[in-house]
């Protein structure tokens, strides 16, 4: 326990070592790239459910470029490892990377620019999702596989029960919750998650907030510019005055609000149907899924909640094999249909996201038959984004934070200004040109 | 014995010197102790004098470059407010905790120790048992069964009439960890305390009872003292435990709004290292730790060894 971090560092550092070992006696010794009578070995973490079944296709179809998955922890715990991987000296060829953590690894010099293999596979993506790769830069540093645009999922059979409308506009949402107070006073319309950052700076990112962009070599960063507050300032008064809940998403209690009625409604992503079938598996047949509610009338905007992209190793001894396959498992309808019906992921693709795939609704929201041309549409309204080097910082002050207003009843605005002051201080401390305001 | 096994006995001795002999069956801890333990701590240190420079962007080759900073984050950690707040919240839980662990851990061990108690082999493993669960998983289900919409006890004080309490509120998860940790510690100090009893001899408390001393007074007055040394190792394990908290909150940190993740020292630490990318500011902080929980168990060591182990220099 004494040497608790010094421990898991060593544990990494040996894994990594076993890890090395491994990779070397299995991949030739010439550093050259791709070769008709040479067979390249490629090393590929990712998460993603039965990737294995994805990766065999390729592998039966490309003697000479053999990808191994190995499958990890999702998120955050993944990119540490990437980290100390490099750090190392061996990073694995090719690695699963959210959207968020790409600057991160960037930084750190983990990612390679693919910017001159990637030119002709631009137009298969959406601008908004295109911008996350590129870092709002000329580079190139992944290339995205799944995204997720935000929509409104909300009990079409309770909305009919209580005699409710959907909500069009943030403001109708806000007056909707008041009545749900009232017609059913132990349930609330939604809940405010102070677990959850990735779920409010998708929020933020619908109101047009820019949390990081860059100037020349500069970072400007404005965490809390006026949208982010105004979307703070919105679930502040209806978290204040009892009118929401502000119990953390993913709690056994959230589970079983959602699954008794409780939650009436849940502002999430297009993949929400996997979350709800495994936590909430009651309520099959009973969601039905509508954009998210707008702050302007007529307006058709949405933000990201979550989404990742493959990215390949700067220190990989084949970038071109591996950029090659990364192309092929996130634009080849053979791989896209692969992720989506063994992966459960909503492809990044264009082309695949009217795919056959996705041609019928999730299993759990059957009675909606038209749920992924719905999907696809919003998909085309998602706001770009570029993400900063330090979103972990930014993300883990969030949970503080917020946490810290809510329990507190404080203004959620001073929560956002703890972010943007959190965010500007690391990044001071760690040496990067940074703008303010 | 033949002739030959004299002699191959006699080469033998003469390749390896005796003296050598202690060092080869030392070997292997002394190999460990080097390998997991001065190794990663001398790491450690040697990771807490340096820092990480960036350059512009940040992005592209060259922009990142490490360096030497002497005690640079050693004084961050100093002046580092939430750090010092943690060692406070968890000074506050430990004063409640340890005391009441220990108290409850004699009180059952003198108790399983009086003649002609029953039950005395189930109780002692029924007590003991929850010591066998780990912290995380015991958190979590400790969590589960605070929260008011899925706790059982939760749900009889609603159909009983009541509303349910927020067990996870800023003042009331104090209590809720200590429960926690109570509910696994205590049995593990109770088999020291029940052990280091049962090892005084039998016939002092006889005399004891020749001289028409009650259980009572046998245990408070005999017991009590004969054990003292088993108390204060007790007390300096639950204290480097409780400087060092961490998996009980860490879990239950994800179900409430009322708990910073940085809310003990440890969690700070972790928190520096892997969400904030930091290893260098936790190598520092994890240093001081170190320092602070050496200062404190030696301290209260010395302070009390005299009367401890005074009868056996």
């Amino acid at each position: 326990m004494k040497i608790h971090t010094t421990a898991k560092l060593l544990a990494a550092a040996l894994g990594v070592s076993l890890l090395a070992a491994g990779c070397s006696s299995s991949s030739p010794s010439s550093s050259s790239t791709a070769n008709s009578n040479q067979k390249v070995e490629l090393s590929f973490w990712t998460w993603v459910p039965n990737i294995d079944k994805v990766v065999a296709l390729w592998n039966t179809a490309h003697p000479n470029i053999h990808v191994t998955a190995s499958k990890q922890a999702q998120g955050d715990e993944e990119v540490t490892k990437v980290l100390t991987a490099a750090k190392a000296g061996n990073p694995p060829d090719l690695f699963q990377a959210e959207y968020q953590a790409l600057p991160t690894l960037v930084s750190n010099d983990v990612a390679a620019d693919i910017k001159k293999q990637t030119t002709a596979v631009k137009s298969h993506f959406a601008d908004g999702v295109w911008q996350q790769v590129t870092l709002g830069t000329d580079a190139v540093y992944g290339l995205p596989q799944d995204s997720g645009p935000m929509m409104l999922y909300y009990r079409s059979d309770l909305f009919t029960r209580y005699g409710l409308a959907v909500p069009k506009t943030w403001d109708e949402f806000a007056a909707l919750a008041k009545t749900v107070r009232q017609k059913a006073p132990k349930s609330y319309l939604t809940t405010f998650s102070s677990a959850d950052p990735g779920w409010f700076a998708g929020l933020t990112e619908q109101a047009g907030s820019a949390w990081w962009s860059v100037n020349g070599s500069t970072w400007k960063v404005n965490v809390n510019d006026a949208a982010t507050k105004k979307v703070a300032d919105y679930w502040g008064n209806l978290v204040n005055t009892g009118v929401i809940d502000k119990q953390p998403m993913y709690t056994p209690a959230w589970n079983k609000a959602l699954n008794d009625g409780t939650l009436l409604a849940w502002p999430s992503a297009v993949w929400g149907p996997g979350v709800l079938a495994g936590n909430a598996a009651d309520t099959k047949g009973k969601w039905t899924m509508a954009p998210l509610p707008q702050w302007t009338a007529g307006e058709n905007k949405t933000g990201n909640w979550g989404g990742s992209s493959t990215a390949i190793a700067a220190k990989s001894k084949h970038i071109d094999a591996a950029v090659q396959f990364a192309t092929w498992l996130n634009t080849d309808p053979q791989a896209t249909s692969g992720l989506v019906t063994q992966g459960g992921l909503y492809p990044a693709d264009r082309d695949a996201q009217s795919g056959p795939a996705l041609a019928s609704p999730p299993e759990f929201f059957a009675q909606q038959t038209d749920f992924y041309q719905l999907a696809k549409q919003i998909a085309d309204t998602a706001a770009g984004v570029t993400w900063g080097p330090n979103v972990n910082v930014t993300y883990a002050t969030y949970k503080d934070a917020f946490g810290k207003v809510i329990t507190s009843k404080g203004a959620f605005t001073s929560a956002v200004d703890t972010m943007q002051q959190a965010t500007v201080d690391d990044m001071k401390k760690n040496g990067f040109t940074v703008a303010t305001g | 014995m033949s002739t030959a096994a004299t002699r191959a006995g006699g080469r033998r001795r003469g390749r390896t010197a005796p003296r050598r002999v202690p060092y080869v069956f030392l070997a292997p801890a002394v190999v460990m102790f080097v390998l997991f333990l001065l190794v990663p701590i001398g790491y450690t240190v040697y990771l807490s004098l340096r820092r990480v420079h960036i350059s512009g962007l940040g992005l592209g080759r060259g922009a990142r470059a490490e360096a030497f900073v002497g005690l640079a984050n050693y004084r961050a950690v100093m002046h580092d407010g939430e750090f010092w707040h943690g060692a406070l919240r968890v000074l506050g839980y430990g004063a409640m905790l340890v005391p009441a662990m220990l108290l409850l851990a004699l009180l059952f061990a003198l108790l399983l120790d009086v003649p002609r108690v029953r039950l005395a082999r189930f109780a002692r493993i029924a007590i003991f048992l929850p010591y066998a669960v780990p912290a995380v998983i015991a958190s979590l289900v400790w969590g589960f069964l605070y929260l008011p919409s899925v706790g059982p006890g939760q749900y009889l004080l609603q159909k009983l009439g009541g509303s349910p309490v927020d067990l996870l509120s800023p003042t009331t998860i104090y209590f809720s960890l200590i429960n926690i940790a109570i509910w696994g510690g205590v049995g593990f100090n109770m088999i020291v305390m029940y052990t280091a009893l049962r090892a005084v001899p039998q016939e002092i408390y006889e005399s004891a009872r020749l001289d028409g001393a009650s259980e009572t007074q046998i245990a408070l007055r005999i017991k009590v003292p004969m054990i003292t040394p088993a108390l204060i190792m007790t007390a300096v394990f639950s204290t480097i435990a409780t400087l060092q908290v961490f998996s009980e909150p860490f879990a239950l940190r994800p179900l409430t709004n009322s708990m910073s993740s940085t809310w003990t020292p440890l969690m700070k630490i972790y928190q520096d290292a892997f969400a904030h990318d930091d290893i260098y500011t936790a190598a520092a902080a994890s240093v001081v730790l170190a320092a602070v929980t050496l200062v404190l168990s030696f301290g209260f060591l010395r302070l009390v060894q005299k009367r401890a182990f005074g009868q056996e220099r």
